[in-house]
């Protein structure tokens, strides 16, 4: 049995994993370190010790998370070749800068200033110290830039041409960084990991507000969380029209299988839910509203949208995962939105602070943005299939030569490491939480360094 | 688009600049690693603490010159990535998940109270000591040679594992044990340091003993190599790396004996440097041993042109950083937190 297992599809799911695990770490921590760089801004210009014990609860959490990204990250930067050697052999010259540059610009910006953000507070001025978070949230941004633009490649190559042995030479570096889906890509994603992190931040304030537990602390949180739900949600879900739209234009096989639409259609509904059939070619047990799909994505009531049954069955994404994963992101989005709206009228009538059921229902959202990411990553990434760079490589001619059993074995391999790595992660940061802002303990930790200065020897 | 290849041989510049990347990989990462291997062996749990500390502003940028050789060896010779990792494909996922429970140790540790901190203290020593051990058998199976059909690795799944490759992580471990020891005891003092000067001058022996080894068999592997270094004139352009390497082990030895703290690391780091050079020369012209050479697995000159300019430009910058964060944490590593 064991020989007949597929090495193409194992090594999918073990690149789907190992991604899909890495990604909750970057999500979270981009949109923690910029966090974390107004929160210490605000400690620095009101001198309010609040932000200060804010940020040493959240510096330890972040701590934790982008340990778990580090070591995450340095197994993605090996799966390329130890799983893709074609593809990698294929596209190294242009995919290879791309994922160089990563490391030259970013990865080694937040480390170095990493250790300075965690462990310097008593080695350096407080402005460098700020300087330092400035930077390593810089350095965050910098490195979703450069994965996206390759992701981006992958998704609306352009900027190549094809040479001899199949190999790709790349021909304008311009075209081949800003490819047509990466604008968008890239505010669609960092946005997300926006609302990830205040959704977390905002869940964990919510708790104390309702234990009534640190409450000037966990107002800062739940607070600045909120303004993120009530400003930020909306923004997405017009980034994100906008995304699929250049998918449409780029991708339209994504977008009919995000739609489950098999006949080419004028006047389209929109199928809330179904379970689209690969084989039968149609979607079942539909619950439409009527010419909505035309509606939203040709802005028409009658325009055309294109069917499935346009492209060859060899051509086509795996339909179900794409339009569930797709409306398990949608959900969530719409979630968050409705959070910022009821956030909104609370404040209006000054109750935002102290509205039990509320508080609870921000408990339950903490993990809206990570289940959102990880859907939609899974709607673009399944929805590029069965090509690796979009129309140019497809996936089955990618892998390496590397037998079935070897693959699943490492396979397992990384998920027994990960789930007992991630538990172990996810205890501590819940300990942390525990334990909460104003206690003092050893944290800093322990790593033998001196506590932060307060702000009044600073002046 | 621009290509600097009418005036600049590319794959060499590229050669140099990975070789320099995993060399500095292989010294910096080589002392913090060599702290986890060395680390249950501590007298006390107060020395653990103080060997972490020592260690821990400094390892995830360690770890980053790693990333740094395999996204440069990705990037500007696509063909020896796709060609040596799946023919690596089982050491390189072990070390990975190796360096998964040593990474997450130096977060985790200092979290857990009572019992638990015991399963960090060997996540961290057995992290470091099994990722050691695949980076020497991957070098021991790259010195013996990789086959290659077309443009894709064509050997079998265990090529790498051999009676030499294992020799070669054991080296490795004395090596980065070395490494690390020499660096505690230039970053501590007192029980711990003491401790560590010991475990440096055993280590020293081994290394020695290992270099020689491995520096008797190479020449029987490949006979370019045995004309390499046994006939002139490259006998004597070589002749200085063996004989400064033992100048450097003798130095070692006296300076441990008397009770230098800085000498023994820079020497150390030396040695591996030596050892190094040693086995570059003995490689060139090949990056997948002895089949392809730099200028067959080469990018094309306009990706290497690029990203040239980008290194050009911010290794500089980043050494620049490095050597700051560095400087901001010298001095000895505290024993605990001072409130």
């Amino acid at each position: 049995m064991v020989e007949n297992l597929d090495p193409v599809l194992l090594a999918r799911i073990q690149f789907t994993f190992t991604v899909a695990f890495h990604i909750i770490f970057p999500a979270f921590t981009i949109g923690l370190a910029s966090w974390l760089a107004v929160v210490e801004w605000r400690w620095l210009k009101t001198g309010n010790t609040v932000y200060q014990e804010v940020y040493r609860m959240w510096v330890k959490i972040f701590a934790v998370t982008f340990g778990m990204g580090v070591v995450s990250g340095v197994v993605m930067s090996f799966q390329f070749g130890t799983n893709w050697s074609v593809f990698s052999d294929k596209v190294g010259n242009i995919f290879g800068p791309l994922l160089g540059f990563e490391v030259l610009t970013a990865f080694f910006l937040e480390a170095s200033f990493l250790g300075i953000m965690l462990f310097g507070w008593n080695r350096v001025s407080p402005k460098m110290h700020f300087a330092s978070t400035i930077i390593v949230a810089v350095g965050t941004l910098l490195s979703a830039f450069w994965i996206l633009a390759a992701n981006s490649w992958m998704q609306t190559p352009q900027g190549f041409r094809l040479g001899e042995h199949g190999l790709l030479y790349p021909t304008n570096w311009f075209q081949v960084i800003f490819t047509p889906s990466f604008p968008y890509r890239f505010m669609h994603m960092v946005t997300a990991a926006y609302l990830t992190t205040a959704f977390v931040v905002g869940g964990i304030g919510a708790y104390y507000l309702w234990r009534n537990l640190h409450v000037s602390h966990a107002r800062v949180m739940f607070g600045m969380a909120m303004i993120m739900a009530i400003f930020v949600a909306p923004l997405q879900l017009v980034l994100g029209d906008l995304h699929g739209l250049n998918t449409l234009e780029h991708q339209p096989a994504k977008v009919s299988a995000i739609e489950g639409i098999w006949e080419t259609e004028h006047g389209a509904a929109l199928r809330l839910f179904g379970w689209p059939d690969q084989e039968e070619e149609t979607t079942k047990y539909a619950v439409e509203i009527p010419k909505l799909s035309s509606l939203i994505l040709t802005h028409s009531l009658d325009g055309e949208v294109k069917g499935l049954k346009e492209w060859p069955r060899e051509d086509r994404p795996p339909v179900v995962w794409v339009f569930w994963s797709f409306r398990i992101m949608v959900g969530m989005g719409v979630l968050m939105i409705l959070t910022g709206v009821m956030a909104a009228i609370l404040y209006w009538r000054k109750k935002l602070f102290d509205t039990r059921w509320f508080h609870y229902w921000c408990m339950a959202l903490t993990p809206a943005g990570f289940i959102a990411v990880i859907s939609g990553w899974c709607v673009t990434e399944i929805g590029r299939q069965p090509y690796v760079a979009y129309g140019v490589i497809r996936t089955a001619e990618s892998v390496s030569p590397v037998p079935g059993p070897h693959i699943a074995l490492s396979l397992v391999a990384f998920i027994v490491t990960y789930l007992f790595i991630f538990g172990a992660g996810s205890y501590y940061i819940l300990r942390l939480i525990a334990k909460g802002p104003a206690s003092e303990e050893e944290a800093y930790g322990a790593h033998g360094v001196d506590k932060p200065p307060l702000v009044s020897d600073i002046a | 688009m621009f290509s600097f290849a009418s005036f600049l041989d590319l794959p060499i510049v590229w050669f140099g600049l990975i070789a320099t990347a995993v060399l500095l990989y292989v010294l910096l990462d080589g002392f913090d690693l060599g702290v986890g291997i060395l680390f249950p062996f501590a007298p006390s749990d107060e020395c653990r603490d103080r060997m972490m500390n020592s260690v821990a502003p400094f390892w995830d940028g360690n770890e980053t010159w790693l990333v740094l050789g395999g996204g440069g060896l990705f990037a500007a010779f696509p063909l020896a990535y796709a060609v040596l990792m799946p023919a690596l494909y089982i050491p390189v996922i072990i070390m990975l998940l190796g360096l998964i429970f040593r990474g997450v140790a130096f977060e985790f540790r200092f979290k857990a109270t009572g019992k638990s901190r015991r399963v960090w203290d060997y996540s961290f020593h057995f992290g470091s000591l099994v990722a050691t051990f695949m980076q020497g058998m991957f070098l021991g199976g790259l010195v013996q040679g990789v086959q290659v059909e077309g443009r894709s690795f064509a050997g079998g799944p265990f090529d790498w594992l051999t009676g030499f490759s294992v020799m070669t992580g054991f080296a490795l471990v004395c090596g980065y044990g070395l490494l690390g020891a020499t660096w505690v005891v230039m970053k501590t003092d007192g029980t711990t340091q003491e401790w560590a000067r010991k475990c440096a001058n055993y280590l020293l022996i081994y290394v020695a003993f290992f270099m020689a080894l491995v520096s008797l068999i190479m020449p029987f592997i490949n006979a370019d190599i045995k004309k390499l270094w046994f006939t002139s004139p490259t006998f004597f352009m070589l002749l200085p790396v063996p004989l400064l390497t033992i100048a450097m082990f003798i130095t070692i030895w006296r300076d441990l004996h008397k009770k230098r703290e800085y000498r023994p690391f820079i020497l150390s780091a030396g040695v591996f440097l030596m050892g190094y050079i040693g086995l570059a020369v003995s490689l060139w012209p090949h990056v997948v041993p002895f089949k392809i050479t730099i200028w067959q697995a080469a990018a094309v000159a306009e990706s290497q042109s690029l990203l040239l300019v980008g290194t050009v430009l911010l290794l500089p910058v980043i050494l620049g950083y490095v050597g700051y964060s560095y400087y901001i944490f010298r001095g000895k590593a505290s024993h605990e937190p001072i409130y």
